[in-house]
């Protein structure tokens, strides 16, 4: 909503504010200034001229040479408007003005003849030229005849107006018009407020003997009124009031259509002006459209209609969408002279069906849409036909072809001061409460704490104590509200276990040297599918899709966070950061449904990539690059800080390496995998040789065992033996070592892989592993018996189970 | 014998002197103090002294003995001293050469900014709550005073998935859930950061998906002036000591009295400038008092409790207080981005 400074003048006196400051008192209280600017920019010494004279220019076809009086002289001027003539009243400026943009006016030799100023077109004057009225778009601006000679044209034409751009939020709908601001800053400044007047004179001729109105549709129409004008002359609606329009950004056309836009923004109604000789009938009938009738707007467009639009018809046919836009063939024309004027409430739901489908957002349809003041459908009707009266000499028809009531009733909410102040922080007194209604305009009867407000017909957002809270509660300025801390019992805040443990998780993870990622859980049909863990794959059924994605690329919910992760490692790879590693913890969604009529499950994963190298000391000739045992050693560290004990098993998982994946269990349940990408989706996805790992972080958090118990450092030294196995290469390393472990005995503490080797002085398809077996008994020193014995029950073991041999 | 013994020391004592290796005097210490050593050759031939002779050279002999021992062995830390010396200078290192590179990861600025949120209002005692990502168009609209046909709630302005379920486009439904799961409807006192989506094209200051905290606290005499004072130490804290904060009057459906919260521009501290486009202040967050309906819907009494709620959103105080210019740079995880916060 634009409101411009000088129209607001006319209703409440502001100039006890600068314009900034009001700005700033009006968003402080409830409504955001979003803008402050000058409707034109700063022109000087122009002023009103009269066109003595008009001749051709002796020596140029386009020029004109004219004589201008513009009050204590008569300038000689050039003047190449087309549409200059002998007559005219326009701007002149004269030598010495400044024109927007610093332009300078000098005393000027055109053709050998001397110019003394410039006769201007409002765009020279700064006007946007959207606001120019159409016949002086290509030409100089011409002022009504009875304008004064020499008069200040920046005042005539209201070009020092400020117009504030207020930012309106839903519930404040009342402030779509010039009343509805005006009641705002009375309230703001404290100053009475003066109300328009809406007297006319009519004729004894009645407007029913000419008209009837009907509705059908009486819930998306619960009034409609139709004023009868006679005898209208259109021409142009009087300067001011162009000006105020082309102040609030409407480009004025002729006096009945400006009259119309004038009052729908005074009052915040739509009307609409019907031309009774081509309306088709002399009955409106309000109903919704049938299905595919047709109707051509005034925008010349053909509509289509569904029995979901509401039409005004002529009980024939349609001739306007109801509260959109009006139809073409009933369109008030330069040859009118009978006006029907409309004046209704249709129901904003209706109305914003049609603006939607047709995509029509116009002035009147916006404030159909929030709801208008039921109490001012047809004072804004009066209003115009006065205005009509005035300025398009219209001869009124006695009384309204009506229809419909209206609730005017105002709804009461009850406030207390006790409660207000309760609900505040406040300590305002009964007498605080009485003035912020009376600087509100709002009626109440008080007794004692207890006030009854009537909230006026033109808030209709006010229903609820609540409402009315915020009401008292902006007028007395958030700025005067104490700070104060909640009194209410001292709850101990902070982090759940599981919150707990996932920040120790992320801080375990920087410091192995990954950095965090959030990436998108949106993501394509065909991403949300790849690299999905074993057990997210065998516990879905179906991926989650969007309705109405606003792309394919995102329209799809995440079953891992990889693909989006492993895009953004691409991002950086072709931005030469070979060097990546990065982990996420975020929700995958899947749907144990064909179709989904449920929320999905959302389980948080813990997602990692790892790519190029890992270490890196140049001088020092050191490189590692990443490999499985890098991504592999984080996770079975990450796994030792938890306390989870976790198999590494040989897996096959879609668009994993099948020989560089292992999948991770817990007691025989998968939580997760670690390997290689796929090198042909490596190659998809434009990565390099990239380690990944995906883990079920919500098993992690429901399984972590929060304290750690205490054990007794052992106080007897322990032995360690080697022993180096050869067995065949398809037996895993992690098998050998179960059986040592199971074999071993309960005085095996730990086990450790010290060498692996294949080659030379070894059987074809046979491999060595190389075991550090630690032997510790808590109670005693060990002895040689304990230990040999233990040793020799993993020699049977091993040779028994995986035909190992001691190597030689 | 005695002039023998004396002899033998001072010559002795020259050779420790002149020795300048381990090896030298090694080579002393087994030809004066040896078995085969000229002392013990003299007192071999002790037998051959009278009675009273022989415990004095007796003892000379021994007091020369030590006399030599004790020298070598001043000598020999000397030597070791200097040996140790040369060892070290030889093992030099240029000092300037660049370290071996330690693992450095660190947190994604979103995740900073929303930790450092958290831990701002567990101080003031706050829980942590979280929800689900996938709602229902209930928890998401009707719980929260938005029904079915208010404009709000566009099917083009949210992702949805079916009639009911949808992308949730606030962080909003989990102060309904979080009321709703109160059995016993004790106060609530929580903050909840998430995921949040809404059907927009991605841009410079537009994010299809983006970052939400909310908070709420319900209980009995929750007062306006508790929601400025708890925003105005989250801003302090947050900002800075020396920032103002100023509500002005808003609308959420969920909340009446609704707000939004300024905090004064750290640019110009209130005198306008192109930060805050004039005006001296820049919009945090939304916040209010929550609306009666809200609470009666999620059953708790609105005549017994009253309540306050905020909404505010991670990248954009990111952006403001770290000059972010893009919306974008938080999801696109650039490696260059990443590191820029991983400082402390």
């Amino acid at each position: 909503m634009f409101v411009s400074l000088n129209w607001l003048k006319n209703y409440v006196d502001i100039d006890q504010l600068s314009p900034k400051d009001l700005a700033e008192k009006i968003t402080k209280s409830g409504i955001e200034v979003e803008g402050l600017e000058r409707f034109a920019s700063e022109s000087t010494n122009v002023v009103v001229g009269y066109v003595e004279s008009c001749e051709q220019h002796p020596d140029a076809d386009k020029l004109n040479l004219c004589k201008v009086n513009v009050g204590d002289e008569t300038l000689q001027i050039i003047c190449g408007a087309p549409n200059i003539a002998q007559g005219q009243k326009v701007a002149v400026a004269k030598p010495g003005a400044v024109l927007p943009g610093n332009f300078k006016i000098k005393k000027a030799k055109l053709r050998g003849v001397e110019s003394f100023g410039m006769i201007c077109s409002l765009q020279e004057l700064g006007v946007e030229e959207k606001f120019v009225p159409k016949e002086f778009a290509s030409g100089i601006f011409v002022f009504p005849e009875d304008t004064e000679i020499g008069a200040d044209v920046t005042e005539l034409l209201n070009l020092d107006d400020i117009i504030l751009e207020l930012g309106l939020t839903p519930n404040r709908s009342d402030a779509l018009s010039m009343l509805g601001v005006a009641y705002e800053v009375a309230a703001l400044l404290d100053v009475p407020i003066r109300l328009p007047g809406t007297i006319y004179q009519t004729v004894e001729e009645k407007t029913k003997e000419h008209v009837s109105v009907s509705v059908e549709a009486t819930e998306q129409n619960p009034y409609y009124g139709a004023f009868l004008l006679k005898d209208v002359k259109i021409g142009p609606s009087p300067l001011w009031m162009r000006n105020y329009l082309s102040a609030e950004g409407i480009r004025p056309i002729n006096n009945v259509v400006d009259i119309t836009n004038y009052v729908l923004l005074e009052y915040g109604q739509p009307l609409h002006a019907f031309d009774f000789d081509t309306f088709g009938s002399n009955e409106v009938v309000v109903r919704m459209a049938e299905q595919d009738e047709k109707l051509v707007t005034i925008d010349e467009q053909e509509r289509t209609l569904t029995n979901e639009h509401l039409v005004i018809t002529n009980g024939k046919e349609p001739v306007a969408l109801a509260g959109v836009m009006g139809g073409a063939n009933s369109e008030v024309s330069d040859d009118t002279t009978t006006v029907l004027l409309e004046a209704a409430y249709f129901d904003g739901q209706t109305v914003r069906k049609a603006s939607k489908d047709f995509d029509l957002r116009s002035d009147a349809s916006t404030r159909f849409e929030k709801g208008v003041d039921p109490a001012r459908v047809k004072q804004a009707g009066e209003r115009a036909v006065q205005l009509l009266q005035q300025y398009a000499g219209a001869t009124v028809l006695d009384g309204v072809a009506e229809t419909g009531e209206l609730d005017l009733t105002e709804k009461q909410v009850t406030i207390w001061t006790s409660v207000i102040n309760d609900r505040l922080g406040t300590a305002m007194s009964n007498e605080d409460i009485a003035n912020i209604l009376r600087k509100l305009n709002f009626n109440y009867e008080q007794d004692g704490e207890t006030f009854i407000v009537s909230a006026p017909t033109r808030r209709q957002d006010i229903v609820i104590f609540e409402d009315m809270l915020e009401e008292v509660a902006r007028i007395y300025g958030y700025d005067n509200l104490p700070f104060t801390l909640p009194s209410g019992g001292s709850q101990a805040g902070g982090l759940t276990k599981q919150q707990e443990l996932k920040r120790h998780v992320k801080q375990f993870m920087e410091g192995a040297g990954l950095s965090e990622t959030v990436t998108y859980s949106l993501t394509s049909k065909e991403r949300a599918v790849e690299l999905v863990s074993p057990e997210v794959a065998e516990e879905m059924v179906s991926t989650v899709s969007l309705a109405m994605p606003m792309s394919e690329e995102h329209s799809t919910l995440r079953l891992s966070i990889l693909p989006e992760m492993l895009s953004s490692v691409a991002y950086n790879l072709a931005r030469k950061q070979d060097n990546i590693a990065y982990y996420e913890i975020g929700s995958v969604f899947l749907s144990k449904e064909e179709n989904v009529t449920e929320q999905p499950k959302e389980t948080l994963r813990l997602a990692g990539a790892l790519t190029g190298e890992w270490t890196t000391h140049p001088w020092q000739q050191e490189k590692k690059a990443v490999d499985f045992f890098v991504a592999k050693g984080i996770l079975e560290a990450l796994f030792e800080s938890l306390n989870l004990d976790v198999t590494f098993t040989q897996a096959k998982v879609d668009g994993m390496h099948p020989g560089r994946t292992a999948q991770l269990f817990v007691s025989g349940r998968s939580i997760g995998f670690v390997g290689q990408v796929h090198p042909a989706l490596q190659k998809k996805y434009d990565l390099k040789e990239t380690y990944v790992f995906d883990v079920d972080f919500d098993y992690i958090l429901a399984n972590h065992e929060n304290e750690p118990s205490f054990t007794q450092i052992p106080r007897y030294p322990s032995v360690t033996r080697d022993i180096a196995l050869v067995v065949d290469e398809s037996i895993p390393a992690g098998e050998l070592q179960a059986t040592i472990t199971k074999a071993g005995g309960e005085l095996v503490k730990s086990i450790q892989v010290f060498d692996v080797y294949q080659g030379e002085h070894l059987e074809q398809g046979k491999k060595s592993i190389a075991f550090s077996v630690f032997y510790q008994n808590p109670e005693q020193t060990l002895t040689d018996e304990e230990v040999e014995a233990s040793y020799q029950a993993i020699l049977t073991a091993v040779a028994e189970e995986h035909q190992a041999e001691l190597r030689g | 014998m005695k002039d023998q013994l004396q002899a033998l020391e001072t010559e002795a004592l020259q050779k420790v002197a002149e020795a300048t290796s381990l090896k030298e005097l090694q080579d002393v210490r087994v030809a004066y103090l040896g078995k085969k050593g000229p002392i013990t050759e003299v007192l071999r031939g002790m037998g051959k002294l009278s009675k009273e002779e022989r415990p004095v050279i007796g003892e000379l002999a021994n007091t020369v003995r030590g006399n030599i021992a004790d020298a070598i062995d001043g000598k020999k830390e000397t030597i070791e001293a200097a040996e140790l010396e040369k060892q070290l200078e030889e093992e030099t290192i240029d000092v300037t050469l660049p370290g071996r590179p330690a693992p450095t990861g660190g947190p994604h600025l979103l995740t900073s900014i929303v930790e450092e949120i958290e831990d701002l209002f567990i101080g003031m005692g706050f829980e942590v709550r979280e929800g689900p990502e996938v709602e229902t168009d209930y928890y998401n609209f009707e719980a929260l005073n938005l029904p079915k046909g208010h404009p709000a709630r566009d099917m083009q302005d949210s992702f949805y998935i079916t009639e009911d379920i949808l992308m949730r486009t606030h962080t909003s439904p989990v102060q309904a859930r979080t009321m709703n799961a109160m059995e016993d409807k004790r106060p609530v006192k929580m903050i909840c950061p998430g995921k949040v989506y809404r059907r927009d094209t991605d841009d410079a200051t537009h994010s299809h998906q983006f970052t939400q905290i909310e908070g709420l606290y319900v209980d009995k005499n929750v007062r306006m002036s508790d929601l400025k004072g708890v925003l105005d130490r989250f801003a302090k804290q947050m900002f800075g000591e020396d920032r103002e904060i100023r509500l002005r009057p808003s609308f959420f459906p969920f909340t009446e009295p609704s707000v939004e919260m300024d905090i004064s521009c750290k640019m110009c501290h209130g005198d306008g400038c192109s930060v805050c486009k004039q005006t001296g202040w820049i919009e945090i967050l939304g916040a209010g008092m929550v609306h009666p309906r809200v609470l009666e819907m999620a059953g708790y009494d609105p005549k017994v409790y009253s309540g306050f709620a905020f909404g505010m959103g991670p990248e954009r105080i990111a952006m403001l207080k770290y000059g972010v210019d893009d919306i974008r740079h938080f999801y696109t995880n650039d490696k260059r981005f990443l590191k820029q916060y991983h400082q402390a």
